[in-house]
């Protein structure tokens, strides 16, 4: 993966602990969920639940993983998989904090844009 | 059977006679061949759980003991739905009705009991049924499902937990019962009294002091005729006054029989190569029906087939409990004194239905009932069991063992795990032993009560023994879960209960602090816990605790309802549903402004925005604040709606003013947190157009003041409310909801909802609390009140001030 040019979305206190903030793309369908773990670690997902499409970014964030709103499934921060018994992935956006900005990978996220599985 | 081992054939595939074949096999696994023969068409199941079936609380397969599996990996032969015609004793054979014979070695009965039948007309007609097998509870179920009315002959154990579980089922029920109190064999008149009151709470008829005199009904059931002349109609007849012992077979085979097969301490009838036991049999002048004894009989039984000459059967202490949700009652050995050198210690508290009765002799329990509060029943049997003088914490000992063991009383004696052999028997129910428990626990890594009753059946039946295996359970490093109370997540083993009492009794003021206090698992908690606790604490400390937003549902984050396409509505509050013409245009200007795809009118008489974008709430909200409409709190669990009806304002029926009453109650409850959503509705009069029958708090206006209804629910399961009491003002109306409020705010455990609430406490606690105790409720409603003092500012105008803003709008947008 290219991930040679990096977008600057915002200040990690942007983002509340234990929360997310939303970043919405080029595509309207394909919003980005950017996640603030209690210990300051940062994670992006493409903020759709895998299930039925919730906006992960609304979840309970719980260690390092979200609590869809919708129907409960647990989504791990940093592989994107729902956690057992439920299955599925979301995809992964590379995200980098430096000096309490927060950037994320643009290549990764035209990658992504058409098929989102594809990446 | 082809093999040379000696053949044992097993008349009765119930509970009894398995549990004799269970202890065989598990001490001589390979020593017969053996045979087993049941009447009804399945395979074995617990027939006391059947109340359970009944109730729709369980079904027939999770009643099921030893699957048909079982029987074949014991090589096992079944034969159900035959019935065993005759026992030839010199032939040493069974005949099946069929004409088959089955040759024997050894003969074990447990043919059971069959249900009494009073001598009464009408016996014979459709729709009259016993409460025996699954098959009268099917029929039962099914009545269930096409008539309305049901009378249960018979206020025992039985009849009590056939009403319950018709009533659940939604039927109208009426219990006749000979005598004048109920469960007279079980419960002293107090007790009886109690919960005759508490089921009575529950919509239950009682029909004391009366005897059936004939069942009325030409083509079906249509009623009863009682000896005094009081007639009942009924769709549905349930006997249930008693059974007998089932020795038609045993008597035809020349077996010394009395009222049951007569069997000696070794369990074997006149016959030696034939076994009975359970529900059949006579030992020492006494017949069964409780399971306690039963299970020592087949233990006996199983041990002696096994070649253990030693084995004898002595009788064990009898205790009783009911299986109705929310009803507590428990008894064991004597009822009241015998005589003037036996003593009574009882502890009556009418007011919250509470009643504990020791009996004592010679510093010895011989007895106890208990009514309301029955967590100390095991305490007390054991105390019965080993004989303990207890005469050194006599004061104490009604006030149970938790005040006992408090007040250092030294000689109470406590559970000594380490002192216990490994092989003393823990659960006389299923046969466990400490050491088997201990194993159990190691092997497997267990930490709780459920997993331990899971995994080796220790305390999962009587639960007598509950103590002993909590003791076990601790001694190994497990935490004790009150079976009650259970675990609120995966993140810990304490229930919310004992959670809600660690943050008041230990002052914990943070989530964090109440995970670092009680041990939590997981660094963060879960989705479950979080919510629970961010509750608790508001709850606990309106004052004081500061509300953490990720901890709460995005709904009640964001103060608007997640739809499925992740957009959200809006519902503004309308007071007890009255709107103007400003208003309207206020919510017809914004639908238009903002494009908003859809308005609908709810089911709580207020209209709902659908599909609003998040970014666009807060300017909703400001145009909407603007005609002076606030957050409905659609989105939380909290007060939602206050349904009301016209009333006496306008319409001719009318006898208070419902509407006014409805607002002025809404004013008072609005903005409060609760465990889960509450609903009200105030109806202005009898007819009840507000349906105020159905909500967690109804008022129905009556000519002479107000009926006020609690724990109803138009939901999933349709609970109809429980009558609370009848007032004569509306300022009595507003101390009574806001003290129920509090009640409900303080005591429910988080998503639980009134009903299921109320039907876990019991109306008779909460009018306790509520309507009787006047001080009490006064308390409660002004803590409600200085908690809303806290809550009441709309958390619209907020937001649409700016609060919260990095809410509603994204972080950043690329092109």
């Amino acid at each position: 993966m290219s991930a040679d040019t990096w977008i600057e979305v915002g200040r990690l206190d942007d983002v509340p602990r234990r929360g997310s903030r939303r970043v919405h793309g080029t595509d309207p369908n394909l919003p980005i969920a950017v996640f603030r773990t209690a210990d300051d670690q940062v994670f992006a997902l493409i903020d759709r639940c895998p299930h039925r499409a919730g906006p992960l970014s609304e979840g309970i964030v719980q260690g390092c993983a979200v609590a869809c709103p919708l129907h409960g499934w647990v989504v791990r921060l940093d592989s994107g998989e729902a956690e057992a018994p439920d299955e599925g992935r979301v995809p992964v956006v590379p995200v980098r904090v430096e000096r309490g900005r927060i950037w994320l990978a643009w290549s990764a996220l035209r990658m992504i844009g058409p098929n989102p599985e594809g990446a | 059977m082809s093999d040379d081992r000696k053949r044992l054939v097993v008349v009765g595939n119930g509970m009894a006679a398995m549990r004799a074949v269970e202890a065989l096999l598990s001490r001589a696994p390979s020593r017969y061949g053996i045979t087993v023969i049941g009447a009804e068409p399945h395979a074995n199941y617990n027939r006391i759980m059947l109340s359970s079936v009944l109730a729709g609380e369980k079904t027939v397969d999770e009643i099921v003991i030893n699957p048909r599996g079982w029987y074949e990996d014991n090589a096992i032969a079944l034969l159900t739905g035959r019935a065993v015609a005759a026992i030839d004793r010199a032939a040493k054979t069974v005949e099946i009705a069929d004409g088959t014979k089955i040759p024997y070695d050894k003969l074990l009965l447990g043919t059971g009991s069959k249900p009494l039948a009073p001598p009464i007309p009408g016996l014979g007609l459709p729709g009259v049924h016993a409460f025996r097998d699954i098959a009268d509870v099917e029929a039962m179920v099914a009545a269930s499902r096409c008539y309305r009315r049901a009378v249960v002959i018979g206020g025992g154990l039985l009849g009590l937990e056939a009403a319950w579980g018709l009533k659940r089922r939604g039927m109208s029920v009426a219990v006749v019962h000979l005598m004048p109190t109920l469960m007279e064999r079980q419960l002293d008149p107090t007790a009886g009294e109690l919960l005759r009151r508490d089921l009575d709470n529950r919509g239950i008829a009682f029909f004391t002091d009366g005897q059936t005199e004939e069942i009325l009904g030409s083509e079906r059931a249509e009623g009863v005729v009682l000896a005094d002349g009081r007639r009942i109609a009924a769709d549905l007849v349930v006997l249930a006054i008693g059974i007998r012992p089932n020795i038609d077979l045993a008597r035809a085979a020349g077996l010394d029989v009395n009222r049951g097969l007569l069997v000696g301490d070794d369990m074997r009838t006149s016959d030696p190569d034939i076994f009975a036991v359970g529900e059949c049999i006579e030992h020492n002048g006494q017949v069964f029906g409780l399971v306690a004894p039963i299970w020592e009989q087949a233990r006996v039984c199983g041990a002696r087939l096994a070649g253990d000459e030693a084995a004898v059967y002595a009788p064990p202490p009898v205790f009783t409990s009911l299986k109705i949700t929310g009803i507590d009652v428990f008894s064991a050995g004597a009822l009241a004194a015998a005589d003037e050198a036996d003593e009574e210690i009882t502890l009556h508290d009418a007011r919250r239905g509470i009643y504990k009765k020791v009996i004592l002799r010679d510093d010895r329990i011989v007895g106890s009932v208990l009514y309301g509060h029955v967590a100390d029943g095991p305490w007390y049997v054991q105390l019965m069991r080993e004989k303990t003088d207890v005469s050194a914490f006599r004061d104490k000992l009604v006030f149970g063992r938790a005040f006992a063991d408090q007040a250092g009383a030294a000689a109470v004696p406590r559970i000594d795990v380490a002192a216990m052999a490994d092989d003393e028997q823990v659960c006389d129910c299923n046969g466990v032993s400490k050491g088997r428990i201990c194993e159990t626990i190691r092997a497997k890594g267990l930490t709780t009560l459920d997993a331990v009753r899971a995994h080796t059946k220790a305390s999962a039946s009587c639960g007598s023994c509950t103590g002993k295996v909590e003791a076990i359970l601790a001694h190994l490093g497990g935490a004790v879960a009150h079976r009650d109370d259970p675990a609120m997540c995966k993140c810990t083993d304490h229930g919310h209960d004992a959670v809600r009492r660690a943050i008041r009794e230990q002052g914990l003021q943070t989530i964090a602090g109440v995970r670092e206090a009680l041990g939590w698992k997981t660094p963060d908690g879960c989705q479950k816990c979080r919510p629970a606790l961010n509750y608790y604490l508001l709850c606990a400390w309106p004052e004081t605790y500061r509300d953490d937003a990720q901890s709460r549902f995005v709904n009640e984050r964001v103060h608007a309802n997640i739809q499925k396409d992740g957009t959200f509505s809006v519902v503004p509050r309308l007071w007890g549903g009255l709107t103007n013409a400003r208003e309207l245009r206020a919510i017809a200007d914004a639908a238009e402004k903002y494009a908003i795809p859809t308005v609908k009118v709810t089911g709580g008489q207020r209209i709902d925005l659908l599909g609003v974008r998040k970014e666009q709430l807060p300017s909703v909200w400001a145009d909407l604040n603007q005609a002076g409409l606030v957050s409905g709190h659609a989105y939380g669990k909290a007060l939602r709606t206050v349904k009301t009806c016209v009333g006496s304002e306008w319409c001719r029926f009318g006898t208070q003013d419902s509407t006014g009453l409805g607002v002025k109650i809404e004013k008072m409850c609005w903005g409060s947190w609760t465990p889960h959503k509450v609903k009200l509705a105030v109806s202005g009069c009898p007819r009840n157009c507000a349906e105020a029958t159905i909500k967690d708090i109804g008022v129905i206006c009556v000519e002479s003041g107000y009926d006020v209804v609690v724990g109803g629910n138009g939901g999933v399961e349709v609970r109809v409310t429980d009558h609370l009491v009848r007032l004569a003002t509306e300022a009595e109306v507003l101390e009574h909801v806001g003290a129920f409020m509090q009640l409900y705010r303080e005591e429910a455990r988080y998503l639980e909802r009134t009903a299921p609430w109320v039907a876990r406490v019991g109306i008779g606690y909460v009018r306790a609390r509520i309507v009787a105790d006047g001080t009490g409720r006064r308390a409660l409603q002004s803590r409600f009140l200085a908690a809303q003092r806290m809550v009441q500012s709309d958390p619209w105008a907020q937001r649409a001030a700016g609060a919260e803003g990095h809410e509603y709008r994204p972080m950043a947008e690329i092109d």
